[in-house]
C-alpha cells in the first residue's frame, strides 16, 4: 500500500432485496486518517452498505479492498481481525458481562482464547494482564472508569455506546465503522462522544460512520459521503456537501419553492406526497 | 398404621445424594452446562452423547477389546458426536441445534433398539457383563463401607471413587476455561453474537469447541452407568433424561463451575427422599387416590413444584449470582 493510497476502496458493491436495490455504490475510497460521515435519508442503505462491507450480510456484486487485502465476501469475524472493525446501531454490549470484560474480550491474539492454552493459565497471564491494563485506560479514556466492576446490562444508552466505542478501540482497528454513533444519546454524552471520535485518527484510527445530524456532522467530518436509494450522490467537505443540490433533494424532496411558483395558490398536496417520500 | 421413619428417608436420601446415579447426571451435567450455561447452545439431545459413549465403550468390550480402549472408544464416540452434530447446525439458528439434537438422540436410541442391530448392540437387551474387568481391577476389599444403614459395597464404593473423580477432573477444567479468555469469549458469544463476531471472534469455532467438549463428558457420564450395573439398554437413554440434566443445571446454576455437580446432588437428594417418604406411607395399601405405583410419578411432581419456586425466589439458581441472573438487556 504507497502512503496516499485509500485505506478502503469499494467498487460496485451492490445489494438487493428482492426487486428493492438497497445498495449500488460505484466507488467509495477513505482515506487514512480521516474522518468520513455517511450521510443520507432513512432507507438510503447506508446500514445496508456497512453490513455488506464488514460481512455480516451478503453482497451480490461488487469488490472491496482494505488496507491492500481484498475482503469482498469475507465473514465477519475475518474482516474485524483484518482491522475494519464496526459497532451497531442500537449498541450492543455483552449485559452479563462486566464492563472491564466487555472491553478485554475485544483484544485480538489472545493466547487464553486458544481452548488447550486456556486450560494453563501461565501461558496467557502475562498477556491478559498487559491487555487489563490497556483495556483499563481506555475505559477512562471514554469516562466510564467508576464503572468498570458494573456489569455492562446495567448501563444507560448513552454508556453504552461509549462502552461499544472503548471495546472497538480495544480491537486495534485502523478503519472503526460507527453506525450511528450519536443515536440515542443524551445531549451531556453526546459532546463527550464527539470529542472522543475526533481524538481517533490521532492514534492512527480512521474513522466511517453514518449520521443523520448535520451539525454532528459537519462539526467532525473531514470528508462527507451522501447516500440515496442505494447510490453515493455526492461527496466533499461538509460545507460542500450541503450546498449540492442532489443532498439537499434527497433529504427535503424537490424544492418547494419551485413548486409554488408552479401552483401559486399552495403547494399540490399530491406532489407533497410523492416529493416527500423516504427514499 | 402409618409407621414414617424420617430418619431411614434421610438415609435413602444421602445415600443417593453420593451415590451413582447422581455421579452420572453430575458429570453429564457439567457438559450440559459448557454447552447452555456458558456457550447458550440449546442441545435437547444430550443424552445421545452418554449413549454413544457407553455403547462405545461396551462394543468395544463385547467384541473382546480391553477396557482401556473401550474407554478411549467412548470418549472418542463424544468427540465425533459433538462435532457431527455442530458442523452442519451452529452455522444455523439456534433453534436449528434444538431440533437436530433431540432429533439424533431418539434416532440413535431407536437404532441401538432395533433387533436388525441385535448382534452388536443387544437389541433391547443391551450388552450385559461389561464391567468385569473394571471390578477385577478394584483395589478395595470386600465388605461394606459407610455409617449404619449409609454405605455401600466395595464395588459401589469403587464406581463411587472413579465416578466422582472424573466429576471433579471435570470442574477442574471447566473452572479452569470459565475464568480464561476462552470462558469470557464463549460468555459474550451467548450474549450476543453478532457483536463478537465484529470484534474478530470466529462464533462458529469457539461454538463447536463447547458442544464437543460438552459431549465428551456427556460420554465419561455415560461409560460410568455401565460401570456401575455392568450392562446397557437403549431405554437408559429417553429423552427425558436430558430434561433431568437441564432441571439440575438450572437448579444448580447456570453458567457456574460447581452448580451442575451441586444440582445433581440435591435432586437425587430430594428424589429419593421423597421416594422413602411416599413409599413409607403408602407402602402397599391402595387409596381411592393413589396406590403404591403412584409414588414414582409423585416425586418428580414434587421436584417440578420445587424448581419452580426455584426460579420464583431464586432465578440464579443455588450457586448463580444474582445481580447477574437479573441482568437485563434493555
Amino acid at each position: 500500500m504507497t502512503a496516499d493510497g485509500p485505506l478502503l476502496s469499494a467498487r460496485g458493491v451492490t445489494r438487493a432485496f428482492g426487486g428493492v436495490t438497497a445498495v449500488d455504490v460505484d466507488e467509495l475510497e477513505v482515506r487514512p486518517g480521516s474522518i468520513v460521515a455517511l450521510i443520507g435519508p432513512n432507507g438510503a442503505g447506508k446500514t445496508t452498505f456497512f453490513n455488506v462491507l464488514t460481512g455480516f450480510e451478503r453482497g451480490d456484486g461488487g469488490e472491496w479492498r482494505f488496507e491492500g487485502h481484498d475482503l469482498t465476501g469475507k465473514p465477519a469475524y475475518a474482516v474485524a481481525r483484518a482491522g475494519m472493525v464496526r459497532t451497531f446501531q442500537t449498541a450492543r454490549v455483552f449485559p452479563r458481562l462486566t464492563v472491564l470484560e466487555n472491553v478485554k474480550l475485544a483484544a485480538p491474539d489472545q493466547r487464553g482464547e486458544r481452548m488447550f492454552s486456556a486450560l494453563f493459565p501461565w501461558r496467557w497471564r502475562e498477556q491478559d494482564r498487559q491487555i487489563e491494563e490497556r483495556a483499563a485506560e481506555i475505559i477512562e479514556w471514554v469516562g466510564l472508569g467508576p464503572k468498570r466492576t458494573d456489569y455492562a446490562g446495567t448501563l444507560s444508552g448513552g454508556q453504552r455506546k461509549l462502552l461499544e466505542l472503548a471495546r472497538a478501540v480495544m480491537a486495534s482497528p485502523r478503519l472503526l465503522m460507527l453506525d450511528e454513533p450519536m443515536a440515542g444519546v443524551n445531549p451531556a454524552l453526546r459532546q463527550a462522544l464527539l470529542e472522543k471520535i475526533t481524538e481517533l485518527p490521532g492514534e492512527g484510527i480512521t474513522v466511517l460512520f453514518v449520521e443523520h445530524d448535520m451539525d454532528v456532522v459537519s462539526s467532525i467530518a473531514d470528508v462527507v459521503v451522501c447516500m440515496a436509494e442505494g447510490r453515493i450522490i455526492a461527496v466533499g467537505t461538509p460545507a460542500e456537501v450541503a450546498a449540492e443540490e442532489a443532498v439537499v433533494e434527497a433529504y427535503l424532496g424537490r424544492s418547494h419553492e419551485d413548486l409554488r411558483s408552479i401552483h401559486p395558490g399552495g403547494l399540490d398536496p399530491t406532489h407533497e406526497f410523492v416529493d416527500g417520500e423516504d427514499g | 398404621m402409618i409407621a414414617l421413619s424420617l430418619g431411614s428417608a434421610l438415609v435413602d436420601g444421602l445415600r443417593d445424594a453420593v451415590g451413582i446415579s447422581a455421579c452420572y447426571y453430575a458429570l453429564a451435567s457439567v457438559g450440559l452446562n459448557i454447552q447452555f450455561g456458558f456457550a447458550g447452545l440449546m442441545n435437547f439431545g444430550h443424552v445421545a452423547s452418554a449413549l454413544v459413549g457407553a455403547y462405545g465403550m461396551s462394543i468395544s468390550v463385547n467384541e473382546g477389546l480391553p477396557l482401556w480402549v473401550g474407554i478411549i472408544v467412548g470418549v472418542v464416540s463424544g468427540l465425533v458426536l459433538g462435532l457431527l452434530l455442530g458442523i452442519p447446525t451452529l452455522r444455523l439458528r439456534a433453534d436449528y441445534l434444538a431440533i437436530v439434537t433431540i432429533s439424533v438422540a431418539e434416532i440413535l436410541r431407536v437404532v441401538v433398539n432395533s433387533a436388525r442391530l441385535q448382534d452388536i448392540t443387544g437389541g433391547p437387551i443391551g450388552i450385559t457383563g461389561v464391567s468385569k474387568s473394571f471390578k477385577a481391577i478394584n483395589p478395595i476389599p470386600e465388605g461394606r463401607y459407610g455409617v449404619g444403614a449409609w454405605s455401600f459395597n466395595q464395588n459401589d464404593l469403587w464406581t463411587m471413587i472413579v465416578g466422582w473423580t472424573l466429576v471433579v477432573l471435570a470442574c477442574v477444567v471447566v473452572w479452569r476455561l470459565a475464568r480464561s479468555p476462552w470462558g469470557r469469549t464463549l460468555k459474550a458469544i451467548r450474549e450476543d453474537e453478532d457483536a463478537a463476531r465484529s470484534l474478530g471472534k470466529n462464533v462458529f469455532v469457539m461454538k463447536l469447541q463447547a458442544l464437543a467438549l460438552g459431549s465428551v463428558f456427556g460420554a465419561m457420564a455415560g461409560m460410568i452407568t455401565v460401570f456401575d450395573g455392568g450392562f446397557v439398554k437403549p431405554e437408559f437413554f429417553v429423552s427425558q433424561v436430558t430434561f433431568n440434566w437441564y432441571l439440575v443445571v438450572i437448579l444448580g446454576g447456570l453458567g457456574t463451575v460447581f452448580g451442575a455437580p451441586v444440582g445433581a446432588v440435591v435432586y437425587w437428594f430430594v428424589i429419593s427422599l421423597f421416594n422413602s417418604v411416599l413409599t413409607q406411607l403408602i407402602g402397599n395399601e391402595s387409596h381411592w387416590f393413589i396406590d403404591s405405583t403412584d409414588t414414582g410419578a409423585i416425586r418428580y411432581i414434587v421436584v417440578g413444584v420445587a424448581v419452580i419456586l426455584l426460579l420464583v425466589y431464586r432465578p440464579q439458581g443455588l450457586l448463580g449470582d444474582k445481580h447477574e441472573a437479573l441482568v437485563r438487556d434493555r
